[in-house]
């Protein structure tokens, strides 16, 4: 009831607004959920669960609201999708406190998570794994990885240990004879990674369920073995309390806590996670999405881009550009060597200097040396109303100081325009991808999932073609000027 | 989840659960995480960890939240209920393997054990002698014999939740706040060891948390100490 009341309150509240007054708790909707499980598409839609059942479900992974159904109740599910069918695991019982610490990791299947499918029915696989209420341990918070062939599941809470088990990949049994291991200490949500030969034990540290108090943050270690021994960055064994960064609390969003690997291809990966509070949402907790980039071998969360001025330099070498007539400086050359007269600084040129040589209409948009010139500078903001696709909201991107917009052509180059209009082609998507660089992606591509992005076609030509995640071409950074 | 649940209203139903003499329920035994101290010394683990200590039975300090655990708070809670005859220095008489102290009502004893891990696990202390597991105050107190001086000591220690440790009757290491056991979590300056007897005395606070701690001694470049002599008279 409670909820709903807020749910109220806030449709009084732009969306959008909120998305843009808070570059953190970014998504729009209702994505009121606590922890939530590894985002998995089924028919076309993208789902999470949470905690006591239902979930969210989304068609563009930037509005969620809520819908989805997920019988059993419990805590903390996860979900992976093996041949046809979705497989749930989630925990009965234990928790601790009134809960106790006796409890059972439960699989269940169903062929589709659209409760409107004819294949939506869930089956059960059983119980793969307990904790007798006793032991320093509490089998819960279940969290399934598929790599090198092999099906595994950690679990476990801040009482006592995680764990691992092998569960066989066609049905999601526990295999026979097998027991489970200790992998990790004082921690809880984790979740798995395979990555180059790595296995990634990530978990949460710190404390939950405090609103804005609340100190969760994500940490992981890695090992060569599912089975350990995992190591943090300082060569602390999980098993040993450690733990490295991976994200935190951060602008609006506090505590954060059970990561989920999204993983969008074209070298671009997400994580899915909630934050225990956002601020702007009265503290409630809430479902996120950020770009997850890898350094050294570790996984490291980012935040969007935040809004501002920029640079943007292509990995090809040249900055993003109006394409006009150079306005040069003015400037008395005195030879080299040490000054005879006074130093004084040599201001930079303005945009009224600048743009002297601009045409009227749209003008053609290549990349140059950077001089910080203001042909050269443009402004990125979030759009109030244009929506996001994974955690990324739309932007539009103009020479600062003007409205002149960056704007896609149907034949695929890049032109501005004079003014911003909201127009899909004038509105763009920022993904940062693994290695730390990031691509630019109309909202008018065709496919998503297989975007056109702005890339180097040339030195200082660029235009829109499909992404390469193995080349440079379009990949660019964003600099300050 | 709400697993960790250091701040539920419900938390406070668990404390006076656990409050509850425990006689109807069979307490779960002190193995494996500790077994009786033998006599004489032993050596820290391999790491340097010190596993040999005198543990008291926990004194109930009963917390919703573990989140108010400032240095204020704790320092407060561990004067207040610091037990009888635990004294400060080198040259401190200490308690005994089996002694019992009256504290506040309460009939508590002080136990020589061996952690039979690489931490001590208060909670599994406490469970087996059918005492209360949150909202509790444990102490601790160990002697270790060091073969020579070592100015080039420093304490290392981690707890679940808060604790305060003391070496030679000087407080050496604080850890506030909602904290969960990580090795190594504070590490003090330089206090060094001194030639023959030291005492360290350690205490811990928990509201609903899993209580325990790990304790070393490192030197300059984090590599543990371990050629010391650890007993618990």
């Amino acid at each position: 009831m409670k909820r709903h009341v807020f749910a109220a309150a806030l449709a009084l509240v732009p969306a959008a607004v909120l998305a843009q007054s808070n570059p953190v708790a970014q998504l729009e909707g209702e994505p009121y959920i606590h922890d939530p499980s590894t985002i998995v598409e089924s028919d076309g839609k993208f789902y999470t669960f949470g905690t006591f059942g239902g979930g969210l479900v989304s068609s563009d992974g930037w509005t969620w609201k809520s819908g989805p159904v997920r019988p059993g109740g419990g805590v903390a599910p996860d979900v992976i999708k093996l041949g046809d069918r979705y497989f749930v695991a989630w925990a009965v019982g234990g928790g601790g406190m009134n809960g106790g610490h006796k409890s059972d990791v439960r699989i269940m299947w169903t062929k589709s998570l659209d409760p409107a499918s004819k294949d939506f029915a869930f089956h059960e696989v059983g119980t793969v794994a307990s904790s007798d209420g006793v032991e320093l341990h509490d089998a819960i918070d279940p969290a399934f990885l598929l790599a090198e062939g092999r099906l595994w599941l950690s679990y476990g809470t801040y009482f006592g240990t995680i764990r691992m088990i092998e569960l066989d990949p066609r049905t999601a049994e526990r295999l026979p004879e097998n027991q489970p291991v200790d992998v990790a200490i004082d921690m809880e949500a984790t979740a798995l990674l395979y990555r180059d030969g790595w296995y990634y034990l990530l978990g949460t540290h710190g404390t939950c369920c405090d609103g804005p108090n609340s100190t969760y943050n994500i940490r992981v270690g890695r090992a060569r073995s599912p089975l350990g021994p995992y190591l943090d960055n300082f060569g602390v064994p999980l098993l040993k309390g450690g733990g490295k960064l991976v994200w935190g609390s951060n602008g609006r969003g506090m505590g954060a806590g059970h990561f989920g690997l999204v993983d969008l291809g074209d070298g671009v990966e997400k994580f899915s996670f909630h934050y225990e509070a956002d601020m702007d949402r009265a503290g409630r907790s809430v479902l996120a999405i950020l770009p997850l980039t890898w350094k050294n071998g570790w996984p490291v969360g980012q935040e969007n881009l935040r809004p501002g001025t920029y640079e943007i330099q292509s990995e090809r070498g040249g900055a993003l550009q109006l394409a006009v007539d150079e306005v040069r400086l003015p400037f008395k050359w005195t030879g080299f060597g040490p000054p005879k007269e006074p130093l004084v600084p040599v201001p930079d040129q303005t945009l009224d200097q600048n743009r002297a040589t601009w045409p009227a209409g749209p003008i053609p948009v290549d990349m140059g040396d950077y001089m910080v010139r203001p042909h050269q500078h443009w402004t990125i903001e979030p759009v109030a109303g244009a929506g996001g696709w994974f955690g990324a909201p739309y932007v539009r991107i103009v020479i600062a100081g003007t409205s002149r917009a960056l704007a896609a052509t149907p034949a695929g180059d890049v032109v501005a325009v004079p003014a911003f209009t909201g127009a899909p082609e004038q509105l763009w998507r920022i993904d940062q991808l693994a290695d730390g660089a990031f691509r630019i992606i109309p909202k008018s591509t065709p496919d998503p999932f297989r975007p056109l992005a702005l890339s180097a076609v040339g030195a200082s030509t660029p235009r829109l073609v499909r992404f390469d995640p193995a080349s440079d071409a379009g990949k660019w950074t964003f600099r300050r000027p | 989840m709400m697993h960790k649940a250091r701040v539920l209203g419900a938390a406070f139903a668990l404390l006076a659960a656990s409050a509850v003499p425990v006689a109807a329920r069979a307490a779960p035994p002190l193995a494996p995480h500790f077994t009786p101290a033998t006599a004489g010394s032993v050596a820290p683990d391999a790491d340097g960890f010190i596993r040999r200590w005198l543990l008291l039975e926990p004194i109930a300090k009963p917390n919703r939240t573990n989140q108010l655990f400032t240095s204020t708070y704790v320092r407060a809670a561990f004067a207040a209920d610091r037990p009888a005859g635990l004294g400060t220095g080198s040259g401190q008489a200490l308690p005994r393997d089996g002694q019992t102290i009256a504290h506040k009502g309460a009939s508590l004893t002080w136990h020589a054990l061996d952690a039979t891990p690489w931490d001590v696990k208060l909670f599994g202390f406490a469970q087996a002698y059918g005492k209360p597991t949150y909202g509790v105050i444990f102490w601790a107190v160990t002697v270790i014999d060091a073969p020579r001086d070592i100015p080039d000591a420093h304490l290392a220690a981690g707890s679940n939740s808060a604790s305060v440790w003391w070496l030679n009757g000087a407080e050496t290491a604080a850890l506030f706040g909602d904290r969960r056991m990580v090795m190594d979590d504070v590490v003090s300056p330089a206090v060094g060891l001194k030639k023959g007897r030291n005492v360290l005395v350690g205490a811990v606070i928990n509201g609903p948390g899993l209580s325990d701690f790990c304790v070393r001694f490192v030197d300059g470049k984090g590599q543990p100490i371990r050629d010391l002599a650890v007993r618990a008279q």
